[in-house]
């Protein structure tokens, strides 16, 4: 049958199993556009493209499947960016495709022209230029393979817009995907599992350091299997919350800059660290060279890249998790850790301490407390969207999560901005689960436009914004590094009720725990989009982010939250 | 020290590119790339000598099997291979004397002349990099006007061809 290249971008969006595409239309793509209601794929409208990236991020990263954007060639194109190298750092599988300037005038600075696959070549896993339409349904089935497979990540098509317009006999595409430079990896080497097995058998004290791959490959069930067949305690990265359940007695907490001490120390003092599915980024590892000094190191990776890249290991295994650990299991002998385990218990009983939530009410609203409370009002089952700054870290800390693929965060980028749009995304993915997105008052004024979007696609997306009146991370280093030279950081707000509500959603205000807890409650139930700002502490300790490894640090080496005025009010 | 990769790439547009970004943004230090044909259609060879005294050829050699378009990546460094850098060198010549003393030390490095102008003749040769570092050094007293050379091409010696 002969379809146009128009046509065909929706067959085979269609043939993916592609339920929506987040995007806005323009020139160079209106030609895609037009025959889309012939199609069973949903599109939605946002108002910035960097926010159609986003969404398209949320969505991946809640559903397990690949997210879609589109936009017209030039700024459509480069508004995509920024959404395009958080979704690479965080291994997002996303398809954007593109509308490009017509093919007899590439290379002549067109109205509109941008090499948008030259400038995004080290921020995909793979692109394309289409030259020709006969070649289009072919590129977009291996597009979507690439995006998913393997180490996921995010696959951009340029379309030109001849190539839109030109039609070709179509036929969907049969036979195997053929890549001959492309063999996403199995199992692991089974000389190098046995090493590990080895060393798991002899370790006496092991931590687990569980990463997004436990979530992307699909191991949370073998995971949670072998941590408990050898009592081994997990730490995880913010993107590998939920991995693990984190009310199971084994789980540590968030491990790295603004971890838990308990996992931290764990981690400097464990005799044998199994890295599973991350990759050692600086946020979690603090100084290098006194990083985890006693112990041996395995480290499972689908990216063979990532071995021994940051840390040298003992042993690497190249190979997807969710098989190792099926290979490693039968492996490894059943044991118990109680000296270990007990040896934790003593520091995490430290922590509770210094914990701000345990603090009794003094008439302020901190911002844990109300990420508290609204992990109380939805019994911890929502799927926790963040932006980025101290509200992020706080969600971390104090939403707790039991199930994978119910954190919806920036990590390896830390992207402002984030936080609303892929909400959108995490909402139109799940539209019967409770969505909290729990922002900033910097990183929400990036892309609040898309409030818009909610209101449009009817959305029940919860807003929670810390509003602190400050850039509140880099405040806090300023605090604590800079001699509290607040420089560009304080900010002058808008009323954020009002603002909302001129878009039409409902909008709570709050001061204290009691008004948060209120309003909390009224939103958990509103049948519809909720908005609630909470005046959060602005200065001082209740408005910093404990416990902290400053720059330069061992992991245990922490600034940990003061207990002078814990002791004051227990006086 | 200098670690020798054989590189097997499909011939697609925008190849070398990919390959040239990935260094850059990975701050690799590579001494020289070349690329070429193949005996199979669709497929280019690329030789790529990294520096490996600062960058770690074999974090080169997975991040390049990380590019969808890399078929193939081998460092032969370790192994029995002929190895060969080609170069145009034209040289000053003024006088009939100066030419012939040229050609002498242009024999004795097994290059030779390809083309002889009113005061200045152009040498080729081929070899290994050490090779033609000694011509060069042994021609430049006359005065080299310009070179160019390809960078090192590389085979492993034996029966077997590039396994796949
Ligand atoms: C796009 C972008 N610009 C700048 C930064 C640097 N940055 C990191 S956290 C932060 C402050 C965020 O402020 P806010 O959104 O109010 O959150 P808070 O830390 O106050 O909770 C800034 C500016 C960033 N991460 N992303
Ligand atoms: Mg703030």
């Amino acid at each position: 049958m002969k379809r146009t290249g128009a046509e065909i971008v929706w067959e085979m969006l269609e043939h993916e199993g592609v339920e929506v595409v987040f995007g806005i239309p323009g020139g160079a793509i209106m030609h895609t556009y037009h025959p889309r209601k012939n199609y069973d794929v949903r599109h939605i409208l946002m108002r910035h493209e960097q926010c159609a990236a986003h969404a398209a991020d949320g969505y991946a990263r809640v559903s397990g499947k690949v997210g879609v954007a589109m936009a017209t060639s030039g700024p459509g194109a480069t508004n995509l960016v920024t959404g395009i190298a958080t979704a690479m750092t965080d291994s997002s599988p996303i398809v954007y495709i593109t509308g490009q300037v017509a093919s007899p005038v590439l290379g002549t600075d067109a109205f509109q022209e941008v090499d948008i696959t030259g400038i995004t070549l080290p921020i995909t896993k793979h692109n394309y230029l289409v030259a020709d339409v006969s070649e289009l349904a072919e590129v977009i089935h291996e597009a979507f393979y690439i995006a998913r497979s393997g180490r996921p990540g995010p696959v951009l098509i340029d379309i030109p817009k001849d190539v839109q317009i030109a039609a070709t006999n179509f036929t969907l595409p049969e036979k195997e995907i053929d890549l001959p430079g492309y063999r996403p990896v199995g199992a692991g080497d089974p000389a190098l599992v046995q090493k590990a097995a080895d060393l798991i058998n002899g370790a006496q004290r092991p931590v687990i350091l569980a990463g997004r791959g436990v979530q992307m490959s699909g191991a949370a069930d073998a995971l949670r299997a072998f941590a408990e067949r050898t009592e081994t305690p997990v730490a995880y990265t913010l993107l590998g919350k939920g991995g693990f359940p984190e009310s199971h007695p084994l789980a540590l907490a968030m491990m790295g800059m603004h971890g838990e001490v308990f996992a931290n120390r764990a981690i400097q003092e464990a005799d044998l660290i199994l890295a599973f599915g991350m990759r050692f980024s600086d946020r979690v590892t603090g100084n290098l060279k006194r990083y985890a000094p006693n112990a041996r190191k395995v480290h499972v990776d689908m990216d063979a890249a990532e071995l021994n890249k940051i840390v040298q290991v003992d042993v690497p295994i190249h190979g997807d998790l969710r098989q190792v650990l099926e290979q490693l299991l039968p492996l490894v002998n059943e044991t118990q850790h109680p000296a270990w385990l007990a040896q934790i218990d003593e520091w995490r009983a430290q922590n509770r301490r210094r914990d701000i939530i345990n603090r009794p009410e003094n008439g302020h609203l901190a911002a844990p407390h109300f990420i508290n409370e609204i992990w109380e009002a939805t019994r911890g089952d929502a799927i926790l969207v963040t932006d980025v700054g101290q509200h992020q870290m706080w969600a971390a800390q104090y939403y707790p999560l039991d199930r994978p693929q119910r954190i919806v965060t920036s990590g390896g980028q830390g992207t402002m901005g984030f936080g609303l749009p892929a909400a959108i995304g995490a909402q139109v993915a799940q539209p019967d689960a409770e969505v909290w997105a729990i922002l900033g008052d910097g990183g929400f004024q990036m892309t609040l436009h898309d409030l818009a979007t909610i209101v449009q696609e009817k959305l029940p997306v919860r807003i929670a914004l810390s509003n602190n009146g400050y850039l509140g991370m880099v405040r806090q280093w300023q605090e604590f590094f800079y001699g509290k030279n607040y420089e560009a950081t304080p900010l002058i707000n808008p009323d954020f009720v009002q603002l909302v509500e001129a878009y039409g959603i409902r909008a709570w205000r709050a001061t204290n725990r009691r008004e948060a807890r209120e309003a909390i409650a009224e939103a958990h139930v509103h049948n519809g989009p909720a908005f609630i700002e909470f005046q959060v502490a602005q200065e001082g300790d209740e408005a910093n982010v404990y416990p902290m490894v400053p720059t330069g640090a061992a992991l245990h080496e922490m600034i940990e939250r003061p207990l002078i005025e814990l002791e004051k009010l227990e006086a | 020290m200098k670690n020798t990769l054989i590189a097997l790439v499909e011939d697609k547009p925008g190849v070398l590119t990919r390959v040239a970004s990935l260094f850059r943004r990975r701050n690799y230090n590579i001494e020289s790339l070349t690329v070429g044909h193949t005996e199979r259609d669709g497929i280019s060879r690329m030789t790529i000598v990294v520096d490996s005294t600062h960058t770690d050829a074999e974090k080169v050699v997975q991040n390049l099997y990380k590019l969808v378009n890399v078929i193939q990546v081998e460092d032969i460094t370790e192994q029995p291979v002929v190895a060969r850098d080609l170069a145009l060198i034209k040289v000053r010549t003024e006088g009939g004397s100066t030419r012939s003393e040229v050609m002498q030390l242009v024999d004795t490095f097994r290059a030779r002349v390809v083309d002889v102008g009113v005061d200045s003749v152009m040498v080729e040769a081929t070899g290994t990099e050490d090779k033609i570092d000694g011509l060069a050094e042994v021609l430049k007293p006359y005065g080299i006007l310009e070179m160019v050379r390809t960078g090192r091409v590389a085979m492993a010696r034996g029966g077997a061809g590039s396994r796949e």
